[in-house]
């Protein structure tokens, strides 16, 4: 009850804001239950979080080819699958950019990238663009964090510091699974950062 | 240098430029930069966050310099905030500054804080850029969005102007 009188405040508010408000009215909030999907990967077969047994959660992050951002976090993408993967929290990449707009996000270039960077995780591809909307993804790289449940755990960015992984003074996604290891709610729950806008037709 | 875009007293101390040939680009962190975004006069700032690297960013920044050019004599200015990395700041941001004639407006923006900054700038900027800040005193709005016409601009500053 508690949780519908929030969304209803929260639509509200929406309505009043709609005219400046970005599309993702809908984003998540952290505590709520984020949905499955079936998108296809780089392999050409269909993926779900449902599809992957015995994770202890899933580290979603809408990512892409061609926004710097994203590209400066691809080797650290890598690792965190490659440490946590075996953990129970494997990485799910979703590419969310419409091709049209962007053909270097193009399926092909998917396979083509993920070939040349040997990606350990999926990389999907939200072709329809219903997958990040329903999130609320506005950028990328931009990271959420299920625990076993899909419940939303962790928003925001991976760590604080694009530009040189070497200089990062706080990780704030390890941070978030080591908390959920723990047993406990992360803290931060939510960061920011700046990347590039989700590419669809305007 | 900011060349006359601010008075003098409003223009804090920056230690530290990027010069390329005759020009000159101020980089600060986000101490330095908050007090562009939050003069308290009659004009109207539009303050564009930005970068090369962004197309859509890139796309939109004549439409930018046409509005400032339509305010000419209006209390009017635009200040576009480079969000570039620093390993392109000679390479690709100067000469981009000088080919667009961009020099009286950019500043770049250098600091790892962004968690704390986005927020500070507007609580509801996700981040993704492009994005605008138009103000004037305590009046403020906020953009996470791409423009395609000046007149969009336009109709978004003319209240601000107008009051």
């Amino acid at each position: 009850m508690k949780h519908l009188l929030g969304k209803l405040i929260l639509a509200l508010f929406t309505i009043t804001l709609i005219s400046s408000a970005p599309p993702a009215v809908d984003a998540y909030k952290i505590g709520e239950q984020a949905s499955d999907f079936s998108l296809k990967n780089i392999d050409g077969k269909m993926v779900s979080l449902a599809s992957m047994k015995g994770v202890k959660g899933y580290i979603v992050i809408f990512t892409c080819n061609t926004c710097p951002y994203a590209v400066m976090y691809e080797d650290r993408i890598i690792d965190l699958h490659n440490k946590y993967a075996p953990l129970g929290y494997p990485v799910v990449a979703i590419n969310p950019n419409d091709p049209e707009v962007k053909p270097g996000d193009s399926f092909s270039a998917m396979q083509a990238r993920a070939k040349e960077k040997a990606f350990p995780f999926n990389y999907l591809f939200d072709e329809k663009q219903e997958v990040f909307p329903a999130y609320g993804a506005t950028r990328t790289p931009h990271v959420f964090l299920l625990d076993a449940n899909r419940y939303v755990r962790y928003i925001g960015a991976i760590d604080d510091n694009a530009q040189d992984a070497s200089s990062v003074s706080t990780k704030y996604l390890e941070d978030a699974i080591s908390a959920l290891q723990a047993g406990n709610n992360p803290d931060p729950a939510e960061t920011k950062a700046i990347g590039c806008t989700i590419k669809v037709k305007s | 240098m900011l060349s006359g875009s601010f008075a003098l007293q409003e223009k804090p101390d920056f230690e530290r430029f990027i010069a390329q040939d005759s020009m000159t680009v101020a980089v600060m962190d986000y101490d330095q930069l908050r007090p562009l975004l939050h003069f308290d006069n009659d004009t109207t700032y539009v303050v564009n966050f930005w970068a090369t690297w962004c197309a859509p960013c890139v796309q939109e920044i004549p439409f930018f310099v046409q509005l400032d050019s339509m305010h000419a004599d209006d209390p009017f200015k635009l200040v576009m905030v480079s969000l570039d990395f620093k390993k392109d700041y000679i390479r690709k941001l100067m000469p981009f500054v000088q080919e667009r004639e961009l020099e009286e407006y950019v500043v770049v923006l250098e600091d790892n804080r962004a968690n704390f900054w986005i927020d500070d700038i507007d609580s509801s900027w996700s981040g993704a850029i492009p994005a605008t800040l138009v103000y004037k005193g305590e009046q403020r709005a906020f953009f996470e969005r791409t423009f395609h016409h000046v007149d969009e601009l336009n109709d978004i500053i003319k209240p601000f102007l107008k009051d």
